[in-house]
């Protein structure tokens, strides 16, 4: 079973036991025709069913073995962790991304460690485990750090993970803790050396005098083994706290933002960087707004934008100047008087920023709301989505609690028809764009059995409580999704709770 | 703090009232926040929030530059909407003490904590009050609530107590050779256990040592419609 153990094990495909979909049986969120959804995106979220395929958690034994020694990493994620019981505040997922192809899942974590996920290969006899994840590498991306200068220690935690698109055998991803941005190669290796004539077996070196024949040694084949290497250290450039990178569409440069700056870099050079945008006033007294998102246009390699605290986005044209500090365009909501409070600028304050595949839109989300810009027009969004507007008259409380101030993502699906993000009590919404049908998930242990079709969740805001709804002030909280992410062309999603990883796909008939 | 499921968060029935009030006027579609004065214990508690928060972020010691400036916005909000008293008597000694607090922060981020606390002088300003430095051992052990400031010593005593908890331990070591004799008399005998004896303001605190916090806070507030600071706790409690 799936869920029995409270233990910091992972299951692999081989001890997933064997469920029977449930053929024929249709999930509210079908079509009308009642035939489930082709695994195509075309279909958006109304149409399809979720159902979960597997919970991950983060290895944090694995983490412990040396990376040089030549370990199996795969026999070590099947048989060696089933006893370590314990999940730690290191194993809080703080970053999850697919790679351009699906094939990838990294995630990051507050220990700073990355655990990367691949996908199980399709086989004629197992064609259900299609979809699910195993571990495919695991690496301490970041060390805590201690700044001398200022008797300031710099957390390890994982930000951002960003993946280079593929250009050989090895994959290449972005890692990023408050201050450091990191390029890590990741690659495999399934040959090795075999028959040398000065050393044996064991690679003790051989007397030269006992060497009567010569040979010529061969690459045989052994177990598979990944390894992570850090290609790449860019240090150094920011004094404040990076909260986004982005790989341009050039391939050769990326961004990193932090507080108050942007900084433009080559990937081969690691002792210089560009600054590009630069909002930190003369007089720190005069400071009022903060860069909390930004993001390279996906195919236009001059352009970029830009979140603020304020509920802002800028879009910059690095044609224009040197330093960014003139928009090329402006996106700002008027504000709602009707919904005038003390905490409109909180709940303002963009915590992520996207573009869209296509290119031509922008997705932000702020504390209640996702709302989708079309790039061509800048003084209102195009589409609002509610996330939990249930929670406008809680937002006293949750100021006090700090919870007001949590940073969710949002993400587009591969064909830009739905968006999701994350919410609390470990609730997540999809919102398709083209029908306007909305739902609401749980990824929870005691909700999702593996394979079962999730159940749509409602929260109730007043009067009569129906059975399966959960009234607002029995909601948790402590258990927010601020991390989710979408296969680039299929239905599969990932979403980080705490410690757990839940991956969702479209239920397949 | 909304945690568990079906656990509801216990509150004391005043401050229950009290947030009921805030939730229910800043609610209101047809009160804009900045337009009319709401109940001076809703502002005066989200105030009262406000700046603990302000403070407890500039204690960090790499502060989430994001949540500090969303504070102090929202702060400038809640001030800009509350009517200053200009009834309240000059202030006798008001504890400010920004170059005070400009140099023990200097260990830190220099410009960042100057600019704050420049920040915070420029809130009392707001409320026009003078500005006059005190002696640091006024501001007493930091676990000291001060629901003991009296009503007359004005609106905001932002940046007293305030500042006092910005200081860290070592502002005690700094000012041990100061004779505080003076201040250590019976009337500053702890009437409750979360009282502790110790220098203060002024003369006007001895009947407030002898109330209870919690009661002191709702009776300045009946009295005199401003806000009782609270002391935020220091690092030994």
């Amino acid at each position: 079973m799936l869920l029995s153990l409270p233990a910091l094990h992972l299951q692999t495909s081989e001890y997933h036991p064997l469920f029977q979909l449930p053929h024929g049986r249709l999930g509210p969120w079908c079509s009308p025709t009642g035939s489930p959804a082709p695994l195509s995106c075309e279909t958006g979220c109304g149409e399809g069913s979720w159902i979960l395929v597997c919970r991950l958690l983060v290895p944090t034994q694995v983490s412990l073995l040396s990376m040089e020694e030549d370990i199996d990493t795969r026999k070590i994620n099947n048989s060696f962790l089933r006893d370590h019981s314990y999940a730690t505040e290191a194993d809080i997922i703080s970053t999850v991304e697919f790679n351009h192809t699906g094939e990838l899942l990294a995630t990051g974590d507050k220990g700073g460690r990355v655990v990367i996920f691949q996908r199980e290969q399709e086989s004629k006899n197992q064609v259900h485990r299609r979809g699910e994840y195993n571990v495919y590498s695991t690496f301490q991306s970041h060390e805590p750090e201690f700044d001398y200068l200022k008797s300031l220690e710099i957390e390890e935690k994982i930000n951002k993970i960003r993946w280079l698109p593929q250009q050989n055998a090895a994959y290449f991803l972005l890692s990023t803790n408050d201050k450091t941005v990191k390029l890590w190669k990741v690659s495999e290796r399934d040959k090795r050396p075999e028959g040398y004539n000065l050393k044996d077996e064991e690679g003790r070196l051989r007397d030269p005098a006992t060497i009567t024949t010569l040979r010529v040694p061969v690459l045989r084949p052994m177990d598979l083994m990944v390894e992570a290497t850090p290609r790449r250290v860019f240090a150094n450039a920011h004094t404040y706290h990076i909260n986004s990178i982005s790989v341009n569409s050039d391939y050769e440069t990326y961004m990193s933002a932090d507080d108050l700056r942007i900084n433009l870099w080559n990937f081969e050079i690691t002792n210089q960087s560009f600054n590009i945008v630069d909002i930190k006033p003369a007089n720190m007294e005069e400071l009022t707004e903060v860069i909390t998102a930004a993001e390279f246009h996906p195919h236009h390699c001059n352009s970029f934008v830009y979140s603020s605290s304020k509920g802002t986005i800028r879009l910059c044209d690095m044609r224009a100047s040197a330093l960014c500090d003139r928009h090329s365009k402006f996106f700002e909501e008027p504000e709602d008087p009707s919904n005038r409070s003390f905490f409109s600028e909180i709940i303002s304050s963009i915590s992520d920023v996207k573009f869209s595949h296509s290119g031509r839109y922008i997705m932000t989300r702020d504390y209640l709301t996702v709302k989708v810009w079309d790039l061509n027009m800048e003084n209102r969004p195009i589409e609002t989505y509610q996330v939990h507007d249930y929670l406008r008259s809680k937002l006293c409380s949750l100021y006090e609690n700090d919870c007001i101030f949590d940073k969710f993502e949002c993400v587009w699906n591969g064909s830009d028809s739905v968006i999701m993000t994350g919410s609390y009590n470990n609730f997540f919404r999809m919102f398709d764009r083209n029908t306007k049908r909305d739902v609401t998930l749980e990824a929870s242990r005691e909700n999702s059995k593996p394979r079962a079709i999730l159940k749509p969740r409602k929260v109730c805001v007043g009067g009569k409580r129906r059975k399966d709804e959960i009234s607002v002030d029995s909601l948790d909280f402590s258990k927010k999704i601020l991390h989710t992410a979408w296969h680039p062309s299929e239905n599969i999603i990932a979403v980080a709770a705490t410690n757990n990883l839940y991956i969702f796909q479209d239920k397949v008939n | 703090m909304m945690l568990s499921k079906g656990l509801k968060r216990k509150r004391e029935e005043e401050q229950e009232k009290e947030t009921l009030a805030a939730d229910a006027w800043w609610l209101d579609p047809s009160l804009p926040a900045a337009a009319q004065a709401p109940p001076a214990a809703a502002s005066s508690s989200l105030f009262d929030l406000s700046v603990l928060k302000l403070h407890h972020s500039l204690r960090q010691g790499e502060p989430d530059l994001r949540h500090l400036v969303l504070v102090v916005n929202t702060l400038r909000r809640i001030q800009a909407s509350m009517a200053p008293e200009p009834t309240l008597p000059p202030v006798p000694s008001p504890p400010a003490a920004p170059c005070v607090a400009d140099s023990l922060l200097a260990s830190s981020d220099a410009a960042l904590s100057a600019s704050m606390a420049s920040l915070l002088e420029d809130l009392s300003h707001i409320e026009g009050l003078s500005q006059a430095p005190q002696p640091l051992v006024d501001e007493g052990p930091p676990g000291r609530p001060t629901g003991g400031s009296p009503a007359s010593l004005g609106a905001l005593d932002l940046l007293g107590p305030a500042t006092g908890c910005l200081l860290d331990d070592e502002l005690e070591g700094l000012f041990e050779d100061i004779d505080t004799s003076m201040y250590d008399s019976e009337l500053w005998a702890p009437v409750s256990e979360g009282l502790k004896p110790g220098p203060e303001d002024g003369p006007g605190k001895e009947e407030a040592l002898e109330l209870d916090e919690a009661e002191l806070d709702y009776l300045l507030d009946v009295l005199v419609g401003t806000q009782a600071l609270e002391r935020p706790p220091g690092p030994g409690r």
